[in-house]
C-alpha cells in the first residue's frame, strides 16, 4: 500500500512480538510474592546479597546460592513521576519509580505509592510490600508505612 | 599499536527524515567524506557500522549490510556494533582498532539510525527497555526521560541543582544548534520556554529531552603511512579512546549523581591522551537529557562533583569560557539519531579542530588543538570517551 499523504511510504509488514522469559531459576522468587514475601539471594561463598536475585554469583562465580527473605524497610534514594508512558503503560495513570535503599544494603526499584507528590522526599522511609498487579502479574511496590 | 588518523568526514541531515530510507541516509553521510578524503570505497578495506535499534524502529535487520552494498563498499570487512546510544563511538573505536593494530590501512566508522518510522509511545516503549526488561522494563515501565530523571532528582537533593540549571543547558545547546545547518533544532528557546514545557518524566520536562531523530555520519580513519601517501592535509589525529561499562539494572550503581562508566572511560583517555581536562580546546559531551551535561562536566572533570550547575550558570561552557561544551547543539537540539551520535561528534571535533567550514559564532577558539567527544550508551550503561589532537 503506498501511503500518498505525507511524504510517500510503504508500510511495512505487521508482527506481533510476544517472548516467554525463562523463571525457573528465580521460581522462589515470584512464588514468595504470591505469600507477600520478598525474597533475594545470598552467595553461599562470598555471602553477597542479590536484588535482583541472581542463580549465579558474578563475584565468585558460584551458583551456591541461598534464598533469604528481605525487611520492608526502605528508605527512598531517588524517584521519579512518569507522566509520558509508553505503549505498553499506556492504559495506567502516570505512576511513580523510586530507588529505595533496604537494611540488607540491596536497592529496589519499584513504583512508589500512596502518597501525594508534595510528599515524596529523597531520604523519607517507606514500605516495600508484595502485590498482584491488575494485570494479575505478581511484582511489589513502596507504600506508606503501616 | 600506529598512529591513526581522521582524513575524511561527513554527516546527514539530522531530524525527521521521512524524505529518505535507511540506506540513502546512510550514503547522504558517506558521500561527502569520501570526497574529504580524496579516497574511493574500494580503498576501504573495513567497515564498522553503529546502529542500535535496526530491525525495531526501522525495517532492516542486518544495518550494516544494507548500507554497505547502498555505499559500494561490498566486499569489505564488516561489523555491526550496538553499544545503545553509544554505538557511534564503538564503531569508530573497532575502525580505529582496525587501523591502529596493523590489519587495515584505511577504515570506516559509519553510524546510521532511523527511529521515526515508528510511532512515539513505540520508541519510548524499546527505548525503555534498554537496560533490563524483566526489572525495570516489565512492571514498572521505567521510560529513558525516567531514568535520567531519577539521576536529576538525586543531584538537585544532594547539590541543590535547579530546574533553571537544567535549563540553561538546553538554551545553551538550542542557541549553537540555530547556527548549525545540519541541525534536527533550529530555534533558539529560552528558560522560561523549558520551564514551562510538557512535564515527561518529572523533573524533566519535553525540552530537557533530546529529540527522537534520524540521521547518519561518517567517518575515515587511516594509517599514518595512508596520511602521508594520499598528502592529507590536515589529518586530525586520535590521541585517546577510553571504555567503561556499568551494571545493566540501575539499582546496582553505586549512586545517582554521576556515571562511574564516564569517570572511568575518561581516566584511560587522558591518560592514553596524555591530555587533562584544563588542555581541552572544546568538548561534545552525551547530553541526551539536560541533567547528563551537567554530571558530564563533573565526570569528566571539568569542573568539582556538584559544581556542574556553577559551570553551566557563569557560562563557562560557552565559547569564551573555560571549555566550550556542545556547540554543535548537542544531542539535546542537533539531535539525536541514537546510532550515528558518537560518530557526529567525531565530524564536529574534526571540522573544530580544522579550523574549517564551521559556522560564524560556533568556531570554538584553538589554543592546544586538543579536543573531546563523550559519549553514553543506555544510562551509563556502556561509555566511550574519545580525546582527538590536530
Amino acid at each position: 500500500m503506498i501511503n500518498v499523504t505525507a511524504a510517500p511510504s510503504i508500510k511495512s509488514r505487521e508482527i506481533r512480538v510476544v517472548q516467554d522469559i525463562p523463571i525457573s531459576k528465580t521460581l522462589p522468587f515470584w512464588e514468595g510474592l504470591k505469600q507477600g514475601k520478598i525474597r533475594a539471594t545470598k552467595c553461599k561463598g562470598c555471602g553477597k546479597i542479590y536484588f535482583p536475585p541472581v542463580a549465579d554469583c558474578p563475584q565468585c562465580l558460584t551458583s551456591n546460592m541461598e534464598w533469604v527473605d528481605l525487611g520492608n524497610e526502605a528508605t527512598i534514594e531517588t524517584f521519579t513521576h512518569v507522566v509520558v508512558r509508553p505503549t505498553t503503560f499506556q492504559h495506567e495513570k502516570p505512576y511513580t519509580v523510586a530507588i529505595g535503599r533496604l537494611k540488607e544494603g540491596v536497592r529496589v526499584l519499584a513504583w512508589l505509592t500512596g502518597f501525594k507528590h508534595s510528599e515524596i522526599k529523597v531520604g523519607m522511609k517507606a514500605t516495600l510490600v508484595a502485590k498482584i498487579t491488575s494485570e494479575g502479574n505478581p511484582t511489589y511496590e513502596f507504600t506508606r508505612l503501616e | 599499536m600506529r598512529k591513526v588518523a581522521v582524513i575524511g568526514v561527513g554527516n546527514s541531515k539530522f531530524g525527521a527524515r521521512s524524505d529518505i530510507s535507511f540506506a540513502e541516509l546512510a550514503f547522504e553521510a558517506f558521500k561527502p567524506s569520501i570526497e574529504d578524503a580524496g579516497i574511493s570505497p574500494k580503498d576501504i578495506e573495513f567497515v564498522a557500522v553503529g546502529s542500535a535499534g535496526a530491525g525495531v524502529w526501522c525495517e532492516e535487520f542486518l544495518p550494516a549490510v544494507v548500507s554497505a552494498e547502498y555505499c559500494g563498499l561490498t566486499g569489505a570487512g564488516l561489523v555491526r556494533c550496538e553499544a545503545a546510544c553509544a554505538s557511534g563511538s564503538a564503531a569508530f573505536a573497532t575502525a580505529y582498532w582496525a587501523v591502529a593494530s596493523g590489519q587495515a590501512e584505511i577504515a570506516l566508522a559509519l553510524g546510521v539510525e532511523k527511529m521515526r518510522e515508528i510511532d512515539t509511545p513505540t520508541i519510548m516503549e524499546w527505548i525503555g527497555r534498554a537496560g533490563c526488561y524483566l526489572w525495570e522494563f516489565h512492571n514498572f515501565g521505567v521510560t529513558f526521560p525516567a531514568y535520567y530523571a531519577l539521576y536529576a532528582t538525586a543531584h538537585m537533593a544532594r547539590f541543590g541543582t535547579t530546574e533553571e540549571d537544567l535549563a540553561l543547558v538546553a538554551v545553551k545547546n538550542h542557541k549553537y544548534a540555530s547556527m548549525n545547518p545540519i541541525a534536527h533544532f533550529q530555534s533558539k528557546i529560552t528558560v522560561d520556554d523549558v520551564l514551562s514545557s510538557t512535564v515527561v518524566a518529572a523533573p524533566l520536562k519535553l525540552l530537557d529531552c533530546c529529540p527522537v531523530s534520524d540521521g547518519a555520519a561518517s567517518i575515515i580513519l587511516a594509517s599514518e603511512e595512508k596520511v602521508k601517501e594520499l598528502r592529507i592535509d590536515t589529518p586530525v589525529w586520535v590521541a585517546g579512546i577510553g571504555y567503561a561499562s556499568g551494571t545493566a539494572n540501575i539499582s546496582r550503581r553505586l549512586d545517582y549523581v554521576g556515571l562511574e562508566a564516564t569517570v572511568s572511560a575518561s581516566r584511560i583517555a587522558y591518560k592514553m591522551a596524555k591530555v587533562t581536562p584544563d588542555q581541552l580546546d572544546v568538548a561534545v559531551v552525551h547530553d541526551c537529557f539536560t541533567i547528563a551535561e551537567i554530571m558530564a562536566y563533573e565526570d569528566l572533570g571539568f569542573c568539582k562533583k556538584g559544581e556542574g550547575a556553577k559551570l553551566i550558570r557563569e557560562g563557562q561552557t560557552e565559547i569564551g569560557g573555560k571549555i566550550p561544551v556542545n556547540v554543535d547543539g548537542g544531542l539535546k537540539a542537533k539531535g539525536h539519531p541514537v546510532g550515528a551520535t558518537g560518530c557526529s561528534m567525531i565530524y564536529e571535533l574534526t571540522k573544530q579542530l580544522r579550523e574549517e567550514a564551521v559556522e560564524k559564532g560556533r568556531q570554538a577558539p584553538m589554543k592546544n588543538y586538543v579536543a573531546l567527544a563523550h559519549n553514553v550508551g543506555g544510562t551509563g550503561h556502556y561509555c566511550y570517551v574519545t580525546i582527538l589532537r590536530r
